[in-house]
């Protein structure tokens, strides 16, 4: 009991004359707020682009590619073949016709507002059942393209992140000019991001014949998805990779969210040793500085614990406060910050949002109180040792 | 330099300290040197590009195929000096998630397209005779511990075979390596006339063309006379100078420079404030010793550079150890993760501008305290003591 009211003590009193070492300790807070904004920006970046994928994929819906794809970029199907997987058990009907929506997946060159070059914009044929296929999805601004004419509905991310899509402008490609004649919400998903037509016209206008890339259907279940890739497997006309939606995203992103993962981590932790030794400094100095005081407070029978735990406290308190500082100044700079970026997986654009989440907020904060206990350790342990009578002397 | 000795001891007077920031200041550096390998790494090679070669894809995108009897027609244009042509294969090698490029090209006219890659004459007419033959970059042969005569099977996530068969099999008939340090080598090249028999679709069609222009013409207005030529067709064309091609390809991946710069920022404000209270805290004890030194006659200049020197000292030891610890690694990363982050690079312009910044912030970090000890009043200083 005595030595914790010794500790508390002998702490207050280090923290009241913290204005005395200003600099050093402004040093080390600071130290730590740079290794927790960093650590929260590089990463919110993996969180953001994970939040954008998942936020598109349901369990619900299964997307059907040409077996090995990897990608609907990459695959491609024939008429014959989607009205197979149209007419296969597990798909939800809608009274007599089943909840289907067969794609086409190309890439369209688009100015980027930021850099002000052509981007790989994702542009997808969709038929009337890619609104049943995706719920989420709502037309916001304008109308639905009319089916057979080049009229383009664009994702808002697009829309805000790319040069002339907004309603009521025409863009050229090529030798086609198209109307882009409304904008929709996907609730913050990936399909934001892409700019949307009649497959017929997108099939014509980039040559693909009657060919599709993708096949999404909505499952009666779940479940079902077993029940669909059982009878399509077995299909000697179909040779197909069948995923549930939400496997589909989490594969396109895991490339680009390991990559970042693979450079934020250990920049942080080369971050955080730096910090260590910021730590170290201005404790090693607060107990230079303090040996006077210190040595007097052990004249007067304040025990070596309790020098030893106040030290240890300022440190923490100090890299915590850094901590805080550090992921505030994260959260305002960095979180809803929208960018784009291509996307190796489907070789296009994908624009998502920074997210500062609560998870990694408090990493963040794991990672100041480690750098507070591990720079202020040695400082205190030589505090502790300090000859009392050898201390006094010396001043 | 007779004062250096001098210098150095002061440097050393509280080991704990300056050892510490030494090490704060080898962090910052060691980053520095990672960082601005990662951000070369994504100008995709914008460095390396020739400014006599030129890419020719189709206007809406470039993963619109072009026909391939666009070959002569783009060779007969007046001061194309030669053409050739290559394709994205999009396949991977054991694991799909970590792919390195492959193309089917021309093999005599692809290599002297590039004359930066260099192989061994006898590969390159093995190459050219074996229809199934590839040949492999260096960084892919010592990744995955390839050399000449294994064959490799290839999975096509895009090109089936015309016999339904997605497993492309080759053989390696060389490996190359390229002149430029800065260039990568993952990736691999093979016979464009094998892919163009045995694929199942897509037949008469290219994904771009490169070109090499005559060395008196302007290379800018032979572009323009290609896209001319192909104007109003089903294939309009965008030709690009190589640099311009990169450059545009690397902005697609957004303010990653921005975002690097960012985080070098944080990085250095907090390395400077370090060192500059390391350096202050040094000054503040030695007051008395500096006006003993004055005493003796060390003019005010000289006491202002000694403490500067220490400042700067203490910078260049930490940065350039983080420099060389960092170089090392960005080699071993370069190796390592060729296939994943290919053209990892520390440029000399880098190295460069890592030592400015050493001598830079050791001035900003010593100047105040420097100053400090040239202003001090002798009387007031030995008082004080």
């Amino acid at each position: 009991m005595n030595t914790i009211k010794q500790i508390i003590a002998v702490t207050l009193l280090n923290l009241r004359n913290l204005p005395k070492r200003l600099g050093s300790s402004v040093v080390a807070v600071v130290g730590v707020g740079a290794v927790v904004l960093v650590f929260a920006a590089v990463l919110s970046m993996a969180a953001g682009l994970e939040k954008t994928m998942m936020a598109t994929g349901s369990d619900d819906t299964a997307v059907i590619m040409r077996s090995g794809s990897t990608s609907e970029l990459n695959s491609g199907l024939s008429n014959e073949q989607t009205l197979i997987v149209a007419n296969a058990p597990g798909v939800l009907k809608d009274g007599d016709s089943p909840i289907i929506s067969a794609e086409l997946y190309v890439i369209t060159d688009v100015k980027k507002r930021s850099s002000g070059t052509d981007a790989n914009v994702p542009f997808r044929g969709v038929q009337q059942g890619a609104f049943a296929v995706r719920d989420n999805v709502k037309i916001s601004e304008g109308r639905m393209f009319e089916p057979g004419k080049n009229e383009i509905v664009v994702g808002r991310a697009a829309q805000s992140e790319f040069v002339g899509l907004n309603v009521g402008e025409t863009i050229r490609f090529g030798q086609t000019e198209w109307a882009i004649v409304g904008s929709f919400d996907a609730g913050g998903s990936v399909s934001e991001s892409e700019l949307w037509t009649d497959i017929r016209v997108l099939q014509s206008a980039y040559r693909r014949g009657n060919s599709f890339q993708s096949i999404r259907v909505k499952l009666e279940s779940p479940e079902s998805i077993e029940t669909l890739r059982e009878t399509l497997d077995a299909d000697p006309r179909i040779d197909p990779d069948v995923m549930s939606e939400r496997d589909y995203y989490s594969s396109q992103s895991q490339g680009l969210v390991q990559f970042i993962k693979l450079i934020g981590y250990p920049l942080t932790i080369l971050m955080a040793v730096g910090a260590i030794f910021g730590a170290l400094n201005s404790m090693y100095s607060s107990v230079s500085v303090r040996g006077k005081e210190i040595a007097t407070l052990r004249a007067l029978g304040f025990g070596p614990t309790a020098v030893l735990f106040s030290t240890v406290i300022e440190s923490v308190l100090l890299a915590l406060s850094g901590g805080v500082l550090g992921g505030l100044i994260a959260f305002a700079v960095f979180n809803g910050f929208q960018v784009s970026t291509l996307n190796g997986a489907s070789f296009s654009q994908v624009v998502f949002n920074f997210a500062v989440t609560p998870e990694l907020l408090i990493q963040g904060l794991k990672a100041a109180l480690i750098i507070g206990v591990v720079g202020g350790l040695f400082p205190a342990v030589r505090a502790a040792r300090l000859p009392v009578a050898q201390a006094l002397r010396e001043l | 330099m007779k004062y250096f000795g001098f210098i150095w001891k002061n440097v050393w007077r509280k080991k704990i300290r300056t050892s510490l920031t030494i090490l704060s200041v080898f962090i910052a550096f060691l980053l520095f040197a990672l960082l601005s390998a990662i951000g070369y790494a994504f100008k995709s090679g914008a460095d390396v590009a020739d400014a006599e070669r030129l890419i020719v894809i189709d206007k809406i995108t470039l993963i619109n195929p072009l026909p391939m009897a666009y070959k002569n027609r783009i060779a007969a244009t007046e001061g194309v000096h030669s053409v050739t042509h290559s394709s994205w294969f999009g396949g991977y090698y054991q694991d799909p998630r970590v792919q390195f490029p492959q193309f089917p090209t021309e093999p005599y006219e692809y290599f002297s397209m590039y004359p930066e890659l260099k192989m061994p004459q006898e590969q390159l007419d093995g190459w050219a005779r074996n229809r199934q033959g590839a040949v492999i970059g260096r960084e892919l042969a010592e990744q995955y511990s390839l050399k000449v005569g294994d064959r490799i099977p290839i999975q096509a996530t895009i090109w089936t075979k015309a016999d339904g068969g997605r497993t492309w099999e080759f053989d390696i008939e060389g490996i190359f390596e390229t002149e430029d340090p800065r260039g990568s080598t993952a990736f691999l090249l093979f016979q464009y006339d094998y892919f163009e028999e045995a694929r199942a679709f897509g037949k008469g069609s290219v994904g771009w063309y490169i070109l090499r222009v005559s060395p008196d013409a302007d290379p800018i207005q032979v572009g323009n006379a290609i896209d001319l030529q192909f104007a109003n067709s089903p294939n309009e064309t965008e030709t690009s100078t190589e640099a311009a091609f990169s450059q545009s390809f690397a902005k697609q991946f957004g303010n990653i420079a921005l975002i690097v710069t960012l985080i070098l920022g944080a990085v250095f404000f907090t390395l400077l404030l370090v060192s500059g209270n390391t350096m202050s805290q040094s000054v503040r004890e030695r007051i008395s010793e500096l006006a003993v030194l004055k005493t003796l006659g060390f003019s005010d200049r000289l006491v202002l550079g000694t403490v500067l020197s220490e400042s700067i000292l203490i910078m260049l030891v930490g940065g350039l150890l983080g420099l060389g610890v960092g170089w090392l690694l960005v080699q071993g990363a370069a190796q390592a993760m060729g296939a994943f982050l290919p053209g990892m690079f520390l440029s000399s312009q880098a190295i460069l501008t890592a030592i400015a910044v050493m001598i830079g912030a050791g001035i900003v970090a010593g100047i105040f305290p420097a100053l400090q000890a040239m202003r001090l009043s002798i009387i007031d200083a030995l008082a004080r003591a």
